[in-house]
């Protein structure tokens, strides 16, 4: 199958759309249909896919488990960094309108939820990628 | 500022604990210990800070996001969390203790750091599901603490804890959907998540089917989290095949926290008018708790392997909590709650020493422990205290709670339970004088001679936690005005309305 032109083709093609798409859904998750969650599988998705046409070897060239883990905690370290900030300035935990921006509440918030997004796309994606080459792997053997 | 926001970083800190950990692993493996060990203590301090705050100015409540209540999320701390939540975390800082030299024989090197990781996400599990006060927001915490806890069995070497694992996975997938169904149906009926609005809202829709089928699902649901009989089927293989610092764990702080969801759901969600007046459960759950008791305990004394039998003698020990629900008066559920902390207290105890047994002959069935006494003195006399005080011997902790049950069940006039009480404590006495008869009284086996007598005591990061639990079931029992202090009102809290 690695020698197939027409996979690897369709694939190199296709992988630079589902990626931008990909961060299209994790940007408008906090204002339109998506989200951190959804985003970050798609992204995952992206990877998956070179894992299955080039080969997994390839695919760990391009995001080795060390950055998985890496990523996945980069993700969450986001996430309660800015629950942790807004404690900071005074307000509850993910009071996301207590950070002192100059934008109004409406805004902050939106960005604030914009960054958390992220870190969940974040994580998703590498703990997604990661889970497929813990399963490849096994298959292997 | 920090003070006002304890209730939430007492969830916080163990979550990036865990994913430090994952980090420091990856740089250095010998880091893991500490940062984990760190980050329970830090906890527990909260915990203690909490529990103080609550008794001096009653409830504490905390809105996420600054939202307000009925739209956000609410964590909420009255007595009976800050009550569980000391009591789970003194628990999880004791098996972490005991984890760092007691893991070394039983998991892979490799696995070291995702053993801590994992576990401090079970512990920020446990901890969410005890101070959230959103149902949804505990079904969350519930599938982070059992999706740890699935990991964490398997993580061992033994090569039977990954099919115990997969059963323990299917049944507690089962259990979490039934409790989803649950809340799924009364956010329907009521369009709420959060428990004290749904406390406010339900009673008008107490006739309604679909209240009733969701009491029913949760029910269901929380008797399989608790291993209620008959629905403990997953518990024996999961507790005997896991590591022992696991067992320890999970019979403690997993199943503790399962009875704490299942009282606050009951109690505080239902309310005593629903679960008294219009569905009578609780008649039921008394009759399931004293089959639990009885069949626990007689199948405890049928087993040879001695983490097995622990693993049963807690199906039985669960039917004690579950019999003090279900008699539901003031003095039976002051027992069922101090039987929180005394369970957790001798079974912690109970597992550690067998783990240590393991970690320091290899032996884990009964018999070949025989004289086992002359050369680890002090985590036999351990085994010893614990047993006594989960048989109900004066003055530990065990009598005293099951004093109250008693006395709740006589109260109520249901003199057949306080039967059953004393039958369980005479069985457990059954289960446990064997093994104590084992290890004091017997000569070893000739092929086990050599490995008796160069037996040790564990060392002192095993031992110390064995022996604070041993103590702690005495001490625990001679001072119980202290946790009686925090559990009358919040079995006020709990009766309320009756």
């Amino acid at each position: 199958m690695k020698q197939d032109v027409v996979i690897r083709t369709v694939c190199r093609l296709i992988v630079p759309f589902i990626q931008i798409f990909a961060l299209y859904v994790i940007i408008h998750g906090a204002s339109g249909a998506g989200g951190g969650f959804q985003g970050g599988v798609i992204f995952a998705s992206s990877f998956i896919l070179i894992g299955i046409a080039f080969g997994l070897s390839d695919a760990r060239q391009r995001i080795s488990e060390k950055a998985n883990t890496l990523l996945s905690c980069t993700g969450l370290y986001l996430y309660a960094g800015i629950g942790v900030l807004c404690i900071v300035f005074g307000g509850n935990f993910l009071g996301y309108s207590f950070i002192p921006l100059p934008l109004d509440s409406a805004a902050t918030r939106g960005l604030m939820a914009e960054i958390v997004e992220i870190g969940i796309g974040i994580t998703v994606m590498a703990v997604m990628t990661s889970i497929f080459y813990d399963i490849a792997v096994k298959e292997d053997m | 500022m920090i003070p006002d926001h304890l209730t939430i970083l007492v969830v916080i800190i163990p979550m990036l604990g865990a994913y430090t950990t994952l980090l420091a692993g990856w740089v250095k493996r010998r880091f893991c210990f500490p940062i984990a060990m760190v980050t329970i203590c830090i906890q527990f301090c909260i915990s203690l800070m909490l529990l103080y705050q609550v008794m001096k100015t009653g409830p504490l409540h905390y809105n996420l996001g600054n939202w307000l209540p009925p739209w956000g999320i609410e964590y909420v701390i009255d007595p009976l969390n800050g009550f569980v939540l000391v009591v789970l975390l003194f628990l999880s800082l004791l098996c972490c203790m005991y984890s760092r030299r007691c893991i070394v024989d039983e998991i892979e090197e490799k696995k070291i750091v995702g053993f801590y990781t994992v576990f401090l996400l079970l512990i920020a599990g446990v901890c969410g599901i005890a101070v959230t006060g959103d149902l949804f927001n505990l079904y969350v915490f519930l599938e982070i603490s059992s999706l740890a806890a699935y990991a964490l069995v398997a993580s061992g070497r033994e090569k039977k804890a990954i099919f115990a694992s997969f059963n323990y996975l299917i049944m507690g997938s089962v259990s979490a959907c039934f409790i989803l169904i649950g809340i799924g149906y009364l956010y329907i009926a009521t369009g709420t998540l959060n428990m004290a609005d749904l406390a406010r809202l339900l009673p008008p829709l107490y006739g309604s089917t679909i209240i009733q089928c969701a009491f029913i699902f949760f029910i269901v649901g929380l008797s399989i989290k608790t291993a209620l009989f008959p629905l403990h089927l997953w518990l024996p293989d999961a507790y005997s095949y896991a590591p022992s610092a696991v067992s320890a764990l999970i019979a403690t702080v997993m199943s503790k926290v399962g009875v704490y969801a299942l009282i606050r759901i009951l109690f505080t969600v239902f309310t005593p008018a629903f679960i008294i007046m219009e569905i009578p459960v609780m008649e039921l759950f008394c009759w399931i708790a004293a089959i639990a008791i009885i069949v626990g305990s007689v199948l405890a004394i049928t087993q040879t392997d001695l983490k097995r039998m622990l693993a049963y003698s807690s199906v039985s020990q669960m039917g004690y909590i579950i019999l003090a629900i279900g008699i539901a008066n003031s003095a039976a559920m002051t027992g069922g709650i101090l039987y929180i902390l005394s369970d957790a207290v001798m079974k912690g105890c109970l597992f550690m020493v067998a783990g240590a047994f393991i970690y320091s002959t290899g032996f884990r069935t009964i018999e070949d422990l025989k004289g086992i006494s002359r050369t680890m003195p002090l985590t036999a006399v351990a085994f010893f205290i614990a047993t006594a005080s989960m048989i109900g011997l004066p003055p530990t902790v065990g009598f005293m709670s099951k004093w109250f049950i008693a006395l709740g069940a006589l109260e109520s006039g249901q003199w057949f339970f306080v039967v059953i009480i004393l039958a369980g404590s005479l069985l457990t006495a059954i289960y446990s004088w064997r093994v104590i008869e084992y290890m004091y009284f017997r000569d070893p086996d000739m092929a086990h001679q050599a490995a008796v007598a160069g037996a040790n005591d564990p060392p002192a990061s095993m031992l110390i936690p064995i022996l604070v639990l041993a103590s702690a079931c005495i001490l625990c029992g001679i001072f119980v005005t202290i946790p009686l202090e925090v559990i009358e009102p919040s079995v006020t809290r709990l009766l309320g309305g009756t």
